[in-house]
């Protein structure tokens, strides 16, 4: 490999910052899969894949995926909750991947809940 | 590269790998393939995560959930649970002694929390094999604002305003070393990183090396420039090779790079680096030895001065720091002086890596701001004794440091109060005791080492450090005279006075300290041949309590000598005439029976061991004796 100049680490540094994002604890917004058996039998893997392939081409790399269990409404999955930063949780039913990309695009780029499939804001209160 | 939900950063210190992290690697990527996550999910190889008493160990991220005692077996379900269906297994989760629930993220496990990381701020997060993790983690910044902005004046300033001492024992300002060397007119320079870390149980040059190599690299590449210095070695113990491994691995991708070698991102500087591995000789950590033994000769300090800052390595100026040190430069140059200095106490700034070990609950490597409490440290951090045993005492320093006793708890630990107290910083090793550890037995073992460990050079340290060891192993034996404790302050004051280097003067410190802190031990081993912590075999016996053995026979069946007679359902009795003292009885004995205890001093007296067993009658439960 050739040797690098200082422009060329500095470039090298910020494709590298890319790869370790998800240790840094530095998000924007939290996108949770309920991947409970309910989930997982209605296609919640494929959510998690449109997802992923949402977030592989962002150029700032500010969002994760996090899965979580069932989350008692079983009728309405596959289900995901997006937490935006400093926003409450808003809870999207019935999904399909085409349905994913447009709430990653409208809600987690745009800052726009998809009031069509969102089904409530905020979580339960924890007893 | 492809982005993934999780990353496991899975450790593999030396510990963790001891302890099987690589079958859980290997476990993982196998149940990851069989669920189809493999493009979801990758396992990241990490170095020291620290919290070593709880390995195999592994980080789940972006949540930070920690799991623990990770076994092959337990990853099938992990993986099934947690990584595809997202609910986290609570079984494998960090749980409080005293508390039922579990911690399930590692920034609220007590041992986390209060820790400060400088030196080791990357240490579980970048995989150290891989040079774009350290740079992404701003790696070789501080270089680049070393060659683009700085003199090397300016660095040797900074340094110096930052209050840096030497994290390799005798604290020494970095800053000042650097700028004798730099005056000294004579060329080429040297650049050494000190890496030969030989105290028993101590381990954090060996873990900063494993977990994040490059950043004790960059500070030598930095010093290199400050001091004029175009040439570099790691002296590393051959002990240590995955710690050698990963160097290397670092060294060969720097020159890739280009950020070591000729002409360093394209200036005039340029600077190399090379390992030389150590043989294991203690006295290799002294830097004369040190020098003289990369030059190949044999290992004996000479005196100084000169100081190696001004001949050193083939009579060359040398500057020789600590890895901890070289590791802080680059953070130091970053974020300022400023903000290094605010950290720590008046006279220690900045961090300190300790590897807490011995009778703790939390064993493992720690960083934590000078000043900090030993009560903060075993309590806060290191969870407290085990078994909740009494707090003896905690060895600062390795084998020449000394031992602080429970009454100075709440000492802040810097380079002044250890001292003070009569050990000292060391290079951070820390050993908890309990009430279980006898303080002479404890001195004697440090004195064997240090003996065993003794280039002979000095009449001193060599034959004084025998002499000690005579003492005391006639003292633990019950051979002990009331002269003897004079003797040994006085030989041990005349090691401190006479020897050349840092190993003989700080020999005698485990001797002197426990005299200071635990007189009455050494005492009672010698007016009453009594061990209080019943640990020295002379002056104790295993004795069974008639009113409480079952006949069980256990402790009969597991005698390795044979020594207890007995037979079922009568009260047995140990022939102590045969007795080896092996505890293995003790250990047999079921816990709510515990027929078994040791006695020590006068107690010992009446027992002989020359009784015949005789029937276990009961009444009420209890034994009629």
């Amino acid at each position: 490999m050739a040797q690098l100049t200082l422009d060329e680490l500095r470039k090298k540094r910020k494709e590298a910052q890319k790869g370790i994002y998800l240790r840094e604890g530095k998000y924007k917004s939290k996108i949770i899969v309920h991947m409970g058996t309910c989930g997982i039998a209605v296609g919640a893997r494929e959510i998690v894949t449109a997802f992923l392939e949402e977030i592989e081409i962002l150029t700032e790399k500010d969002v994760i995926l996090t899965t979580s269990g069932c989350a008692g409404l079983c009728s309405m999955e596959p289900m995901a909750t997006v937490e935006l930063l400093n926003s409450p949780s808003v809870k999207y039913g019935n999904l399909t991947t085409d349905k994913a990309r447009r709430i990653f695009k409208e809600h987690i780029l745009g800052g726009n809940i998809v009031t069509d499939y969102a089904i409530g804001i905020g979580s339960e209160k924890g007893g | 590269m492809a982005v993934r939900r999780i990353e496991l950063m899975l450790c593999t210190g030396t510990g963790c790998v001891a302890g099987g992290a690589f079958r859980i690697s290997e476990a993982l990527e196998k149940e990851i393939q069989k669920q189809g996550l493999e493009k979801e999910i990758s396992v990241i190889i990490t170095g020291c995560n620290g919290f070593c008493g709880h390995g195999p160990l592994m980080l789940v991220q972006p949540d930070g959930i920690f799991y623990g005692f990770l076994t092959p077996e337990d990853i099938p379900f992990l993986v099934q649970e947690h990584f595809l269906k997202g609910r986290p297994v609570k079984k494998l989760m960090f749980s409080p002694p005293e508390k039922k629930e579990p911690v399930p993220l590692l920034s609220e496990i007590p041992f986390f929390k209060k820790q400060l990381l400088i030196v080791l701020r990357n240490r579980g997060i970048i995989d150290p094999e891989k040079i774009d993790e350290y740079i992404a983690r701003d790696g070789f910044t501080a270089l680049e604002k070393v060659l683009t902005s700085m003199t090397p004046d300016d660095v040797i300033n900074e340094i110096t305003r930052s209050g840096l001492r030497g994290r390799g024992g005798a604290g020494f300002p970095t800053g000042t070393k650097w700028k004798i060397c730099r005056a000294e007119q004579k060329m080429p320079k040297y650049i050494i990183c000190n890496c030969d870390e030989g105290d028993p149980g101590a381990f954090m040059d060996r873990s900063v090396f494993e977990s994040d190599p490059l950043s004790a690299m960059e500070g030598m590449i930095i010093g290199g420039y400050a001091i004029g210095a175009s040439h570099g070695y790691i002296y590393a113990r051959s002990e240590y090779p995955l710690a050698i491994k990963r160097m290397n691995l670092s060294i060969s991708s720097a020159k890739d790079y280009g950020l070591m070698g000729k002409n360093i991102l394209g200036t005039d500087f340029s600077f190399d680096l090379e390992i030389r591995q150590g043989s294991g000789a203690f006295v290799c950590g002294e830097e004369t030895s040190l020098i003289l033994s990369i030059e190949g000769r044999g290992p004996e300090p000479i005196q100084r001065p000169p100081f190696p800052a001004q001949s050193g390595i083939w009579g060359c100026p040398t500057v020789i720091n600590n890895v901890e040190t070289w590791a802080t430069i680059p953070v130091i140059i970053n974020r300022g002086a400023d903000w290094f200095s605010k950290i720590g106490t008046e006279t220690s700034k900045g961090t300190k890596i300790f590897s807490l070990v011995g009778k703790i609950n939390n064993a493992g490597l720690i960083e934590v701001p000078m000043g900090i409490t030993l009560k903060e440290i075993v309590y806060d951090i290191g969870g407290g004794i085990p078994d909740n045993k009494k707090f003896k005492a905690v060895q600062t320093g390795g084998p020449s440091g000394g031992c602080i006793p429970y009454s100075m708890i709440d000492i802040p630990i810097d380079f002044e109060s250890l001292i003070e107290a009569g050990s000292m910083m060391g290079s951070g090793g820390m050993i908890v005791m309990d009430e279980d550890t006898c303080m002479v037995d404890v001195a004697k073992f440090f004195i064997q080492f240090t003996n065993d460990e003794s280039c002979g050079k000095c009449t001193t340290c060599r034959d004084g450090s025998e002499a000690l060891h005579k003492v005391l192993t006639d003292i633990t034996n019950g051979d002990g005279k009331e002269v003897d404790l004079e003797f040994l302050e006085e030989v041990g004051n005349a090691i401190k006075d006479a020897s050349a280097c840092g190993l003989g003067t700080t020999l005698p410190n485990p001797v002197l300290s426990t005299l200071k802190y635990f007189r009455d031990e050494y005492e009672a081993h010698i007016k009453e041949r009594r061990c209080p912590a019943l640990v020295c075999k002379n002056l104790i016996k295993y004795y069974i309590l008639p009113e409480k053995c079952t006949g069980c026979k256990l402790c009969l069946k597991n005698c390795p000598p044979g020594a207890i007679k007995g037979e079922l359902k009568h009260i047995h009795i140990i022939d102590q005439s045969k007795c080896t003292k092996c505890g293995t009885c003790l250990d047999v004995c079921p816990p709510k029976v515990s027929a078994i205890i040791k006695v020590s001093g006068k107690e010992m007296e009446n027992i002989t061991g020359i009784e015949e067993p005789y029937p276990v009658k009961r009444k009420g439960g209890k034994n009629e004796t």
